[in-house]
Order: C-alpha cells, then sequence, then structure tokens
C-alpha cells in the first residue's frame, strides 16, 4: 500500500476504484453527466465512466460551466465519488465543492504516476491522506 | 478564511438565509483554493437563467428559488432569494477591477484585452457572489500571478480572424493553465481577433491571461510581461506548427456534404456580423444547408437596423440572439456535418453533439453554405486574402 499526504479540498472520507487521467478534463464538451461519461473525442479517457470511481487528473481545462457540469453529474447520480487533482484551478476547486465528494490536492506525489486506473483508494480528506492499494 | 466583521454578519445570517448560504459557499470554495480572504467585487458576470435538463427539472420540481439555491448557491434549503447586491450583467470593468466573470472566453478577454482581474468562475460562485458582493481573493485577482509562463515566437504572419484562432488553439495547447506571451509577426490585432484568440486558447487549455507586448496593457514590453522572472526562451510557431493546428481542428470530417454553417462563438461581434451579411449579399444557401448566426440580444439590435439581418435573411441564414448549440443542444433537424469559423465551435460540438466538424475562414463556411459542400483548404502562410 502507498500512502500519499496533501492537503483538504472538500472534507469526508471516501473509499473505491480510480479511473486515473493524465490529460485534463473539460466539463462542457468534456463529460456527459446523463451517462457520466468522458465524452470528448480525443481524450485519452474517451467512453469511460466515472460513475462511482475515484477521478484522478491533472487538472481542469475548457469553458467555466466545469463546475456546473460536475454539479449536474451529482444531481443525475452519475458523479464520481470522490477527487484527487494536481493543479489547483477555481474550475477544479469549485466543481469539487459543489460535487459534494471528498478531494484532495497539494500531493507529496504525482498521483498520475503512483495511482493506476483499478487501484483501490481511500480518501481521508480532513487528514489529508491518500492510502492506495493496487491492483493485483 | 479570515473573515471582517461584515462576512462574518453576512455568514451569520444578518442580512438572510440566502446570503448566509452565498458566504458560507464562498467559504467552502475559498478553503478548498487554499485562499485566505476575499475581496470586494461589483462586477459580477454569470447566468441564473440559463437552461440545462437538470436546471429544467428542477425549476419545475421546486421552483425558482429553491432551484436558484442549489445551482448558484449549492445548498439545499428552502428560502427566498433577495434582489442581487450586484448587478450580474453588462458593465466593462476598468484595469485593475476585481471580477467575478464567468464564462472562458470572456474571462480570458477581461484579464488580457481589458487589464481586470477575474477567476474563471462558476454559476455557484458568480450567485453567491452576486449575493454578496465577495470572491476569492486568489489566482489572477494576486500581482504575482499575472506574469507570462510562455514566450511564443510568431513565425507566420498572423493578421485575420482565423489565423488568430488557429494561434490561439496552439497557445492553449502549449501553456496549459498557465500564461503564454506573444511575439513576432502578428499586425496590430482587432477585437475579433483577439476574442477568438482567447476563446481557442481557453478551449485547448485552460488560458486565463495572456500578455502581448505592446498591445495588451499590463505588458508595456516583453520583460514587463515576464515581471521578476527571466524572459524564457522563446517557443515558435511556424508553418509546421500552423498546418499541424489546422490538421488537427479538421480530424473530425470526413464528409465534405455540409449542412449546416455555424458563425460566431461565443457571439460574434459587429465586424463579423457585417463581414456575414457581405459574403452573403445576394447569394441564395444551398436547399439542404442552414447558417445560423449567434449574437448577443444587444447587436441583434444593430443587426436589424443596419440591415445586415435582412441580407442574412434573404440569403436563408438566420441571425438569432443569446444562444448557443453547443448550450441548447439543438442544432438544425438531422444536422450531419457543420462547418465553422470558430476554433472553439470545431472542437466543442463533435464532442456535444457528435457531428463531424470542418474548420476555415468565413468566405470558406459561407462558400459551404452556399454550394452545401466544405471546400476549404490551408491557404500558404501569410497568404491572407
Amino acid at each position: 500500500m502507498v500512502i500519499l499526504r496533501g492537503r483538504k479540498v472538500v472534507p469526508g472520507t471516501v473509499a473505491g476504484p480510480a479511473l486515473v487521467s493524465h490529460e485534463a478534463i473539460s466539463g462542457c464538451g468534456g463529460i456527459d453527466p446523463a451517462r457520466g461519461l468522458i465524452i470528448e473525442p480525443r481524450h485519452e479517457l474517451f467512453g469511460q465512466s466515472f460513475t462511482g470511481k475515484i477521478l484522478v487528473f491533472p487538472g481542469a481545462k475548457g469553458s467555466s460551466a466545469w463546475s456546473a457540469f460536475f454539479q449536474a453529474a451529482r444531481l443525475m447520480g452519475t458523479a464520481p465519488i470522490g477527487m484527487i487533482f494536481t493543479r489547483v484551478s477555481t474550475k477544479a476547486a469549485l466543481g469539487a465543492v459543489v460535487t459534494r465528494v471528498p478531494t484532495v490536492t497539494d500531493l507529496d506525489a504525482d498521483p498520475g504516476q503512483v495511482i493506476s486506473t483499478g487501484d483501490w483508494v481511500h480518501i481521508d480528506a480532513d487528514r489529508g491522506v491518500v492510502e492506495v492499494t493496487p491492483a493485483t | 478564511m479570515r473573515l471582517t466583521d461584515e462576512e462574518k454578519g453576512m455568514l451569520d445570517g444578518i442580512e438572510g438565509p440566502a446570503v448566509a448560504a452565498a458566504m458560507d459557499l464562498l467559504v467552502r470554495y475559498g478553503e478548498a483554493l487554499g485562499c485566505g480572504h476575499l475581496c470586494d467585487v461589483r462586477n459580477v458576470a454569470g447566468t441564473m437563467t440559463q437552461l440545462s435538463p437538470v436546471r429544467a427539472r428542477l425549476v419545475a420540481e421546486v421552483g425558482w428559488d429553491r432551484a436558484f439555491a442549489v445551482i448558484n448557491l449549492d445548498c439545499d434549503d428552502d428560502f427566498e432569494i433577495p434582489p442581487m447586491r450586484v448587478a450580474t450583467c453588462g458593465t466593462i470593468p476598468v484595469r485593475g477591477e476585481h471580477c467575478a466573470w464567468m464564462e472562458s472566453s470572456a474571462v480570458i478577454y477581461a484579464n488580457s484585452v481589458l487589464g481586470a482581474r477575474t477567476n474563471c468562475e462558476g454559476a455557484a460562485s458568480t450567485g453567491a457572489a452576486s449575493l454578496t458582493g465577495k470572491v476569492p481573493c486568489w489566482g489572477n485577482h494576486l500581482d504575482g500571478n499575472r506574469y507570462g509562463t510562455h514566450l511564443i515566437d510568431v513565425a507566420v504572419r498572423v493578421d485575420d480572424f482565423a489565423e488568430w484562432g488557429m494561434l490561439g488553439y496552439f497557445a492553449g495547447r502549449l501553456a496549459g493553465e498557465e500564461r503564454p506571451v506573444i511575439t513576432g509577426d502578428i499586425g496590430r490585432p482587432d477585437l475579433p481577433g483577439l476574442k477568438h484568440f482567447g476563446a481557442a486558447a481557453a478551449t485547448s487549455g485552460g488560458v486565463e491571461l495572456y500578455h502581448i507586448p505592446g498591445i495588451t496593457p499590463e505588458a508595456p514590453t516583453e520583460a514587463a510581461a515576464f515581471g521578476p522572472a527571466p524572459v524564457p526562451e522563446a517557443i515558435r510557431y511556424g508553418a509546421d506548427q500552423r498546418r499541424a493546428v489546422y490538421q488537427d481542428l479538421n480530424s473530425q470530417g470526413t464528409s465534405t456534404d455540409v449542412d449546416f454553417v455555424l458563425l460566431g462563438r461565443a457571439h460574434a461581434s459587429v465586424d463579423q456580423i457585417r463581414q456575414a451579411a457581405r459574403a452573403l449579399d445576394g447569394r441564395r444557401l444551398s436547399p439542404g444547408t442552414e447558417l445560423w448566426l449567434m449574437v448577443p440580444r444587444a447587436l441583434k439590435v444593430i443587426a436589424d437596423r443596419s440591415g445586415c439581418t435582412d441580407i442574412i435573411e434573404r440569403a436563408g441564414g438566420k441571425v438569432l440572439a443569446d444562444s448557443c448549440p453547443a448550450m441548447s443542444r439543438v442544432p438544425p433537424l438531422g444536422t450531419r456535418v457543420f462547418a465553422t469559423d470558430s476554433a472553439r465551435q470545431a472542437h466543442y460540438l463533435p464532442a456535444i453533439l457528435g457531428l463531424e466538424a470542418w474548420f476555415g475562414t468565413l468566405d470558406e463556411c459561407v462558400d459551404a453554405a452556399v454550394t452545401g459542400r466544405w471546400r476549404g483548404h490551408l491557404r500558404p502562410p501569410g497568404d491572407l486574402r
């Protein structure tokens, strides 16, 4: 098990499988809140579902509707259950707040390198601790 | 977060439950950013009325006030929404003014061309800002975060609308969420050119601020654009880079049978309305092709009164106010292949509406509307007519 330490963005604890993106994620034109999918055609996660996953991504890009799209995913029951991101921005921070899921950032190692899709991830956001159990 | 007595009072409910909920959201948002305090804003641009499937359902189920509370304040409580403290539209900020704006292509214009200070806010933070006149003092509000990070040396002539869009798409890919500085073989940019550059850079990346030394207000010189940091080594935008951007934007279409032409994104400026009317004057759209020009409502009045709307409608086109197919999710019925002069639309609509896309100049788009065929091609660098 690998332990990463960082800081809280949105409080709470959660555990689940990771979905890891190495590219920034767009809200508008990037995700479909109705289906919980990444829909940007040239994105590495095109067609993949984030519902029920802990979404690990480097940063948010594109339209200011980023937070509104992830909020819509929450209201439609398709949202991720946690978030881990590297670059703090207003889109990602507000997006995590209105998605209302435990979220951390500023980790002591690059989560995109340490965590792989399918790994089991436990977030304790209040303590800023992420525990990663690699998928076998 | 350190709150002033006024802000603490709002949080404690002195000004009612809606303002308290707004302040609660701003505190949660500020802490998520790692931000220590709020700043005063008297200039907020947000959206309270834009329809989305989720909002339409919420309004139908629980009414407008509770839908506003959920979407714009992230609060599930039931209370009345008071009048806005800060008007949420229509004012142009002055240099250095703190604002809370959303719409990424407006944010980049406000920061870069006007020299105002705004982050890329969302529906919830602008909702909270409109009720409190406050927003987290973070990111672009602070001097140290406004200097350039990347230097782009333009080696092919960039001085028309399409060229600025391609350069913006390149700059966004390169700079990501950081701040490109543009030098080299550029003419004196006009408003549509800078709008297109910013909209494209905020699409391929998350750029919220750029500088053009000698043009934009915070960069009198190249050195000033980078502040205390040394000027980095320049990254070249030459014929190869330009061709790669063009091919990237035009890699989303196979059929050249164009059934929809979309001009203006987010919305067309007065110049673009006039150019579209000039290009369509006396011509007639192909029977199987629709052409929409998207404009803000205020400019629709100007388009109507100047005769441009008549010219465009006589050709078979439409001038539509206050909408955008990327938001409404409604293109003309049966659309499969569309052409646009906007790099931003060429990027977004294939994802959002599942369309094939062609990107080119206004004249190429009008040609596609008239013939029903895409015949655009990348002109040699510097060949602007």
